[in-house]
C-alpha cells in the first residue's frame, strides 16, 4: 500500500434520522479501502469532535436531509476549528443547488448532492483531504 | 348457498354503489368481477376486501400537507378540501416528531420544516381552527410522542363541542418501525409499547371512528428493504401489536378491525400488486388461524399507500409525474384504500403548491379516465400476478419463521429480539446497497439519473420555509407559557409521572388533562423519560 489509509467520520447531526444514504457512503468508503468510523444518529458537535481527536480523521462526512443543513453544518465547521482541528467537512444529502455556494463560502469542503457516484464520493473524499494537506 | 359466485352476487347486490356507468370509454358494458373464486370480499380476501369494490367508493384521495406553523398548515388543509380531497392529513416537523419543543437547542433551523410545528394544544387550535373535526378523518403521522399529538385532538374536540366518540381518523403510532426503520423513537421499546397499548384500551372503549395504530411499511421500504421485507417487518409488526393487546386483555375482535396499514408503492408494478394482494391474504389467515379472530373486520386488512418517495428523481424532475402515475395505478389495482401521490418536485425540498395539485390530479385521472375502477381485482388470475402474490407471501413466512425463532414463538419477541441485534437494520442496509451498487454499475437504469440524461435544466422551484417561522414560533410558546397556569402544569405533570410508574394505569385520561393546561410536548416528554428512559440506538454500518 503506497497511499495512507484515510480515517473518516460519519455522523448524523440533530434530529434528522434518514440514514439510508450515510450507511450506504460507510460501505462505499469502506469498499474504498477507507476506515470508517460511524458515529450515528443525533451526534452532537462536541461528539464529533472528540471522536475526530480521538481517532485522528482525516475528515468529517455530515449526511443532511432535514433542510437544517444552512444551520448545521456551518457550526460543525466552526466546531472543528475551535477545537484547532483542520479536517474538511464534506456535506452529502438533500441540498438544494443554491445552498451550495454559500456553504463552501462557510467553510465546507464538499457538497454531494442525490445522484453522485460511489467513485465520486471516494474521490472527493481523497481530494478534500489532499487539499488541507 | 354454498357456490362462491352466488355468495358474491349477493353481496354485490346487497351493495349501495356509485353512479356508473360502469363501461368501457367505447361504451362497451362490464362485469364487476372475473375469474375465479375467492372472490373479492372472500376469505383470505387476496381479490379485495368488499364484494364491489371502487364500485361501491373510490379510495380516498389522502393528501399528506404540513410546513411552517399551523396557520400556514391549516390554510392548506382548506385548500386541499376545497379541491376534492377527502381527507386531512398532517405531517409534523423533526422537533415535534422527536416530542421536543421549538425551543429545544437541536431545533434551531428545523422549526416547521418537514412539516407543522406543534408545542402545545394552543398549536393543534390553530392547525384545525375552523374544521368542523366530527366530518373530516384526520390522519396524522406521529409515533414516539403519539400519545400526546392525540390528546391535544380529543382535547380540541370538546373544545370545539365534538365528542371524542365522534372523532375519526387515524395515528400512525407505529413504534416498531422506527426502531427498525425510521429512527424516529423516544423511549425504549417495551415501556413505548405500553403507551399503545394504553391507546388501543382507551379507543376501543371511547372512539369507536379511530384507528390507534397504523403499521407502516412506507419508511422500511423507503430504508431500502425490498418488497417481500417490507411487507414481512410490516405484517410481523401488526401481529406483534395484536400480541401486546392480548396480553392487555383486550379482546381480538374489538381491536383488530382497527388496526390499519400503511405501504409504499414502488416502480415495479407486478411486484407492488403482487405485494399489496399477498398482504391482505396473509393478515386474514394468521387472524383467523393463529389469533382466533371470528369476525370478518378483524380479517380485512385494510391499507393506506403512498408512492415512493425514495425513487422520485431530483435529475429532471418533471419526470417523476409519470413515475408517480405508474405507483398510483399499481395502489389502485393491489386494492388501496386511500392513496397519497407525491409532488414531482419532492426529492429535495417539500412541494410546491403546484406541484402537489398535479400529484392529486394524477391520482384523479386513475381513479376517473383509466377505467380500472370498473371492475374488482381486475388483474385476479393473471398467472404472473397469481405467481408473483405466491412469491411475496412466500418470503413473508420465511421471515416470519425467523422471527418466531428468535422470539421463541412470540412475533412481539422476535421483534424486540430483532431490533435489539440488529436484524431488521441489518437486513435493510444490506438491501439499499445491494440496489445502490446495481444503480452505480449501470446494471439498472434510473432514467435521467445513470442514463437518459440529457434534458436536466437544473432548474428547479422548491418551496423554502423562511426563518420567520421559527421566530414566530418561538415567540409564540413563550406567550403560551407565559398565560398558563404553571402551578396545574406542574400538578398533571406529577401525577402523569406517578402514573407512568404503575403499568396498570391507562394513561390517556391524565394525558388529556395535562395538555389542556398547556403543557408542552417537550415537558411531556421530559417527565416521562424521568420514568421510562431514553432510547440510543447502537450505530451499526
Amino acid at each position: 500500500m503506497s497511499e495512507p489509509q484515510l480515517r473518516v467520520v460519519l455522523a448524523k447531526l440533530g434530529f434528522d434520522g434518514h440514514d439510508r444514504g450515510i450507511k450506504i457512503v460507510a460501505r462505499i468508503l469502506r469498499d474504498a479501502g477507507m476506515e470508517v468510523i460511524y458515529l450515528g444518529l443525533r451526534q452532537s458537535y462536541l461528539n464529533v469532535v472528540n471522536a475526530v481527536e480521538q481517532e485522528d480523521a482525516d475528515a468529517v462526512g455530515l449526511s443532511m436531509h432535514n433542510a437544517s443543513h444552512m444551520t448545521l453544518a456551518p457550526k460543525m465547521v466552526e466546531a472543528l476549528a475551535a477545537a484547532g482541528l483542520d479536517v474538511p467537512v464534506i456535506v452529502g444529502g438533500i441540498v438544494p443547488d443554491e445552498d451550495v455556494t454559500e456553504l463552501l463560502e462557510k467553510g465546507v469542503a464538499v457538497v454531494l448532492g442525490p445522484g453522485a457516484s460511489a467513485e465520486q464520493v471516494a474521490i472527493s473524499v481523497r481530494d478534500a483531504v489532499a487539499a488541507k494537506a | 348457498m354454498s357456490d362462491p359466485r352466488e355468495e358474491w352476487q349477493q353481496a354485490y347486490d346487497a351493495t349501495t354503489l356509485r353512479e356508473g356507468p360502469f363501461d368501457t370509454m367505447s361504451g362497451v358494458p362490464v362485469d364487476a368481477v372475473y375469474g375465479n373464486a375467492p372472490y373479492p370480499g372472500q376469505y383470505p380476501y387476496t381479490r379485495g376486501l368488499f364484494a364491489a369494490g371502487y364500485r361501491s367508493r373510490l379510495w380516498t384521495m389522502r393528501m399528506f400537507a404540513g410546513f411552517g406553523t399551523a396557520e400556514d398548515t391549516n390554510a392548506r388543509f382548506k385548500e386541499l378540501l376545497r379541491a376534492g380531497g377527502g381527507g386531512l392529513s398532517t405531517a409534523f416537523d423533526m422537533p415535534t416528531l422527536m416530542g421536543r419543543d421549538s425551543d429545544h437547542e437541536w431545533a434551531l433551523g428545523e422549526v416547521g420544516h418537514c412539516g407543522v410545528a406543534v408545542d402545545t394544544l394552543a398549536d393543534m387550535e390553530d392547525l384545525f381552527a375552523d374544521i368542523n373535526l366530527g366530518s373530516v378523518s384526520t390522519s396524522m403521522t406521529i409515533n414516539g410522542p403519539a400519545i400526546m399529538i392525540m390528546a391535544m385532538y380529543i382535547a380540541v374536540g370538546e373544545k370545539t363541542g365534538v365528542d371524542r366518540s365522534a372523532l375519526a381518523g387515524t395515528i400512525q403510532n407505529d413504534i416498531l418501525k422506527e426502531y427498525q426503520a425510521q429512527k424516529e423513537y423516544i423511549f425504549p421499546p417495551r415501556p413505548s409499547m405500553r403507551l399503545i397499548t394504553d391507546m388501543m384500551k382507551f379507543t376501543s372503549a371511547e372512539m369507536p371512528k379511530w384507528h390507534p395504530v397504523s403499521i407502516s411499511g412506507y419508511h422500511i421500504r423507503e430504508a431500502g428493504s425490498t418488497a417481500a421485507q417490507e411487507l414481512a417487518f410490516t405484517l410481523s409488526n401488526g401481529f406483534a401489536y395484536v400480541e401486546a393487546a392480548l396480553a392487555a386483555g383486550l379482546d381480538i375482535d374489538d381491536f383488530a378491525p382497527r388496526l390499519s396499514f400503511f405501504f409504499n408503492s414502488h416502480s415495479d408494478f407486478f411486484e407492488e400488486i403482487g405485494k399489496f394482494r399477498a398482504a391482505r391474504r396473509i393478515w386474514a389467515r394468521w387472524m383467523k388461524e393463529r389469533y382466533g379472530a371470528t369476525s370478518e373486520r378483524s380479517m380485512r386488512l385494510k391499507f393506506h399507500t403512498q408512492t415512493a418517495g425514495v425513487s422520485l428523481t431530483a435529475q429532471q424532475a418533471e419526470i417523476n409525474i409519470g413515475r408517480v402515475a405508474i405507483q398510483a395505478l399499481a395502489g389502485a389495482l393491489g386494492g388501496t384504500q386511500s392513496l397519497h401521490t407525491d409532488a414531482y418536485d419532492e426529492a429535495m425540498a417539500l412541494p410546491t403548491e403546484d406541484a402537489a395539485r398535479i400529484a392529486l390530479r394524477t391520482q384523479q385521472i386513475v381513479a376517473h379516465e383509466t377505467g380500472v375502477t370498473n371492475v374488482v381485482d381486475p388483474l385476479g388470475g393473471a398467472p404472473y400476478v397469481e405467481w408473483m402474490t405466491d412469491e411475496m407471501e412466500r418470503q413473508a413466512e420465511e421471515i416470519f419463521a425467523h422471527l418466531l425463532d428468535i422470539g421463541n414463538d412470540s412475533i412481539l419477541e422476535g421483534a424486540y429480539a430483532g431490533i435489539d441485534n440488529g436484524y431488521y437494520m441489518g437486513e435493510i442496509a444490506d438491501a439499499a446497497y445491494r440496489f445502490e451498487r446495481e444503480v452505480n454499475s449501470g446494471q439498472r437504469i434510473i432514467v435521467g439519473v445513470n442514463d437518459f440524461t440529457e434534458g436536466d435544466d437544473g432548474q428547479r422551484n422548491l418551496l423554502r420555509i423562511g426563518a420567520e417561522v421559527e421566530e414566530y414560533q418561538l415567540k409564540r410558546l413563550a406567550d403560551v407559557k407565559q398565560r398558563r397556569n404553571s402551578d396545574a402544569v406542574t400538578a398533571s405533570l406529577t401525577r402523569l409521572a406517578s402514573e407512568a410508574a404503575d403499568p396498570e394505569v391507562n394513561l390517556m385520561p391524565t394525558m388529556i388533562e395535562a395538555v389542556k393546561e398547556f403543557a408542552t410536548e417537550g415537558e411531556i416528554v421530559a417527565t416521562l423519560e424521568g420514568v421510562f428512559g431514553t432510547y440510543v440506538e447502537k450505530a451499526v454500518i
